[in-house]
């Protein structure tokens, strides 16, 4: 073993952190640019695609909110409407909610686990590529006119060939493949990471709420996502090679359609939620100055909404015509969501009371949080009784109820997230001043839009309709909701300012700069490629508010990359792994693998063809290199 | 609140009523024990009896939540059972109403096929009967829903659904499509009246009457230009030749409250500019552009506006 060098007391400081730095650091320039396979690289860029997808997907609610501002309003034609709307819930779902509460994990989670790297990180790098390519697959098809037209749930046979001819339903249905295969990657890297990359010591019950509000998540993307690769799979099936699974004239159903997306869509809901909560989890630890009270219970809960959210799927179909006994399952389930979610609200209000609360911004959206998303969950209570339901769905009421829980519950706490990362990210911290403005802008304004949409749903007013009668009492609350709307961009407005003029000043962040207790913060800010000189070693859930310095652990090679592998559950340490090095084949592949699929909507024959490029990226990709393979750690 | 027309908009009414109790009570406990959490500014911070009484206190607040939910659960069953148990499972009255993009085809069942009545986008019910409405589709998957009636019930190609309403009180309603179903759905909408029964046998007896022939040379006009134009071809006009069902039934077309599956009122204006250029009124919708001049178009109005 001699030759071979390893940190440790022969080894430390700026001679180590010099060479870590030259076995880590990514290629200068383009080429690194685009080889590169360091999580932090991959989630920046993932945070400021899927951060642009939420402009974009905002912009059509605007435009949105224009037409519906006044009743009979002529200024977007139905066609027009129908995409745009089809398209804000396509690029919300899945371009912007699911792929940023990923990246943020992909940005966060190895730091917090005190490692050197994400778990598969060439496969990370494909990951981002295959999930830009689909998304841009969708906005070129929209900007070309060949956008999405049927809504972003896709109902057959209303999407089938039948009905939407053209090529607008497939752009969509592809679009879908490429974020599957990019979701999936992602959850298996997290699921791997979190499992086996946790620094010494970091047994499961000493783990930070949001790890395991990760690690839930990543296993129910892993099982939820090939519902909608199936049902996907046989629309476009359906309507390219000739199947017939969702035409009823045939013999199909398309009641099945929405069997398989609801089993998908319904866990997504909690897919994008329960990192949210796991961003509320450790902001509530950081700025009250201490734990969340009964991490069992928090713990619990988490995993019991992960199991519940399989079972309610059926809570979107009470007007299908399915017999009435099953209904009242999907009832009980549904409503027994609102138990584990309790438990949540109760612990984070707890803990504020038992700590010492800092009024910061990312606080203040945890305040926010509360005051909507329990709305939005109370509302979720409602819809899922039958008889309200019936009512209620397919309005307005629903609108106002997701969008309490996808923004209250989600947005909310991502933006408090990204103002409390901000300084691990960028090496600067917002002005408060200004992040505290764009807040209320953003809360007021949410609430004076949606807040009246309750209304408008229980006057009536379904959903999904490009303009609606006068004199139906639905036009001042329109009007308010538009209003509303425009006091949100102000608001998302000044956030983009503050975060453009903080990136203008130099660095200035300490590392950890909000006193907090998990490991991100013992790097510096912003994290060197290789994150931490030694591995963290960890004797408590909350290790930066033990006394005395972080203990570490020696004797990782510093010549090449190389990871500590732990055990799953107590996180021993047990063996020595060899990260890969950037590489050009993950972009390769994910360009070969676009081919094939774009090409697919066009000709069958495109998946038999571009099978041979794929393949000779994928072997290039996998090439054996005879480097050091995996070692047992000797203590 | 739009429910209270009938039987499940008193049942939709009563239970929201307990929901909002319910929910409302713990958004205010969730609420102020937040408010009360900030406002002791960290007092209670780091004291042994606080951990306790916080765990106590996290036990008595699942218990609440649990019960408050079997409440409300319960009481959501037993609101849809008492509906199911109030409507006889095979009322005197059936209705069979099949979507199509974007208009609502209605057809009265009756036992002897000439009394059958068929008419389309306007729907009347006699108060105080139940009613058995059978739901079909020919294209995608519509939605029925008369939001002051309350219950909702997809129309979905290949299926029959159905729904059991009582309406039990009188007075005009709008019920509209409420699953997207393409282009015109904001335009799907259809016209309710729910009356007395004497007028309801009244309505009834005036719809199953054929068409009224054209009183007029004007009227005659038109009807001739209706038979043997495009308009026939899709349209049906009983006691006429006009006997397709590919679009709305045009019988009584002038006895109804609007046009276009409730896109615009009836009136003579409104069935100018409807005939005149349809694709302008409803974008998209399935009805020609035919292209008339104005003294065509004069005569097709005055024969359709004479359909009583």
């Amino acid at each position: 073993m001699t030759g071979i060098a390893r940190d440790g007391e022969a080894l430390k400081g700026a001679e180590l952190e010099g060479r870590l730095d030259r076995t880590w650091r990514p290629a200068p320039g383009l080429w690194g640019w685009l080889t590169t396979v360091d999580h932090k690289d991959i989630g920046r860029r993932y945070i400021y695609t899927a951060m642009t997808f939420l402009i974009l997907g905002s912009i059509l609610s605007v435009a949105m909110r224009l037409q519906l501002a006044r009743p009979e309003s002529g200024l977007i034609s139905p066609a027009r409407y129908n995409q745009i709307f089809t398209m804000h819930g396509t690029t919300m779902m899945f371009l912007f909610a699911v792929p940023v509460m990923e990246a943020a994990a992909i940005y966060v989670i190895p730091l917090m686990m005190g490692t050197r790297n994400i778990a598969f990180p060439r496969l990370n790098a494909f990951s981002y590529w295959t999930y830009l390519f689909g998304a841009l697959l969708l906005w070129v098809g929209f900007v070309l006119n060949v956008g999405p037209d049927a809504g972003w749930f896709m109902y057959t046979p209303l999407s089938g060939p039948q009905f939407s001819p053209g090529k607008r339903t497939d752009i969509w249905a592809q679009m879908i493949t490429f974020t599957e295969v990019a979701g999936l990657a992602v959850a298996i890297e997290l699921t791997a990471t979190i499992l086996k990359f946790r620094a010494p010591g970091m047994s499961l019950n000493r783990m930070p709420l949001y790890a395991w509000a990760i690690l839930v998540t990543s296993i129910m993307i892993i099982l939820s996502l090939p519902a909608v690769a199936l049902c996907s799979g046989m629309l476009i099936a359906d309507r390219l090679i000739g199947t017939q699974f969702f035409n009823p004239f045939e013999h199909g159903d398309p009641l099945l359609w929405q069997h398989l997306f609801w089993f998908f869509a319904h866990p997504e809901v909690y897919i994008i939620f329960l990192p949210a909560t796991g961003f509320v989890s450790q902001i509530v630890e950081t700025f009250t100055g201490r734990p969340v009270i009964a991490y069992p219970a928090m713990v619990l809960a988490v995993v019991a909404t992960g199991f519940l959210s399989f079972g309610v799927w059926v809570h979107h179909m009470f007007a299908t015509g399915l017999p009435r006994l099953g209904y009242d399952f999907y009832t009980a389930a549904t409503m027994a969501v609102a138990i584990p979610a309790s438990i949540q609200i109760f612990c984070w209000i707890a803990t504020m009371w038992l700590g010492k609360p800092r009024y910061a911004t990312p606080f203040l959206y945890v305040i926010a949080f509360i005051v909507t998303f329990v709305i939005g969950g109370l509302s979720g209570v409602m819809v899922a009784s039958v008889p309200l339901d019936l009512q209620f769905h397919d309005t307005y009421f629903v609108v106002a109820h997701f969008h309490y829980v996808l923004v209250g519950g989600a947005v909310f706490p991502l933006l408090g997230a990204l103002t409390y990362w901000f300084p691990k990210f960028s090496g600067r911290m917002l002005s408060e001043g200004l992040g505290k403005l764009a807040f209320w802008l953003i809360f007021l304004g949410f609430n004076i839009a949606f807040f009246p949409m309750h209304i408008t749903g229980m006057l009536g007013m379904p959903r999904r309709v490009y303009t609606y009668p006068a004199n139906m009492g639905w036009d001042g609350l329109n009007m308010l909701s538009s209003i509303g709307v425009g006091v949100i961009v102000l608001g998302g407005l000044v956030f983009l300012a503050n975060v453009a003029l903080t990136l203008r000043r130099p660095r200035d962040a300490a590392p950890n700069p909000w006193n907090a207790a998990s490991l991100e913060w013992a790097a510096a800010s912003p994290p060197p490629p290789y994150n931490f000189p030694h591995v963290p070693v960890v004797r408590s859930a909350t290790p930066l508010w033990e006394q005395g310095p972080l203990p570490v652990m020696t004797g990782l090679r510093v010549d090449d990359r190389e990871l500590l592998i732990t055990t799953a559950i107590d996180a021993r340490p047990d063996i020595r792994y060899p990260s890969p090095e950037g590489t050009i084949w993950p972009l390769l592949s994910a360009i070969a693998l676009a081919a094939l699929f774009i090409g697919s909507i066009f000709t069958p024959w495109a998946v038999v063809i571009g099978l041979a490029p794929l393949g000779v990226a994928f072997l290039a990709w996998f090439w054996p290199k005879g480097s050091p393979t995996a070692e047992p750690v000797i203590e | 609140m739009t429910g209270g027309g009938g039987l499940q908009g008193e049942q939709f009414n009563r239970l929201f009523t307990l929901f909002m109790g319910i929910t409302g009570f713990f958004y205010v406990l969730v609420i102020v024990g937040m408010l009360a959490g900030i406002a002791i500014r960290g007092r209670a911070a780091g004291t042994e009896r606080g951990e306790r009484l916080a765990r106590t206190a996290l036990l008595g607040w699942i218990a609440a939540v649990v019960l408050g939910l079997t409440v409300l659960t319960v009481g959501s069953y037993a609101s849809e059972r008492r509906v199911s148990a109030a409507i006889p499972a095979r009322p005197p009255l059936e209705v069979q109403i099949t979507a199509n993009q974007w208009w609502w085809d209605i057809t009265y069942k009756n036992a002897v096929p000439a009394n059958e009545l068929r008419t389309a986008n306007e729907l009347h019910l006699p108060v105080g009967v139940p009613v058995k409405v059978t739901l079909k589709s020919n294209d995608v998957i519509h939605s029925f829903w008369i939001p002051s009636l309350a219950g909702k019930q997809d129309l979905i190609p290949g299926r029959v659904n159905d729904l059991l309403l009582l309406p039990t009180r009188t007075g005009q309603f709008r019920g509209q499509c409420a699953e997207f179903c393409g282009t015109q759905h904001a335009h799907m909408a259809l016209d309710v009246t729910v009356e007395p029964v004497a007028s309801f046998r009244r309505w009834q007896q005036a719809q199953l009457a054929p068409a009224a022939p054209p009183s007029t040379p004007l009227a005659q006009a038109g009807h001739d230009l209706v038979m043997s134009q495009q308009c026939a071809s899709c349209h049906a006009i009983a006691g006429t030749p006009a006997s397709a069902r590919f679009g709305p039934d045009l019988t009584h077309l002038a006895s109804r409250r609007s046009i276009a599956a409730g896109t615009l009122p009836m009136t003579r204006g409104h069935l100018y500019a409807w005939i005149a250029d349809p694709q302008g009124v409803k974008p998209g919708n399935n009805m020609p552009y035919i292209g008339f001049d104005s003294a065509k178009l004069h005569a097709v109005v005055a024969y359709l506006q004479g359909l009583k």
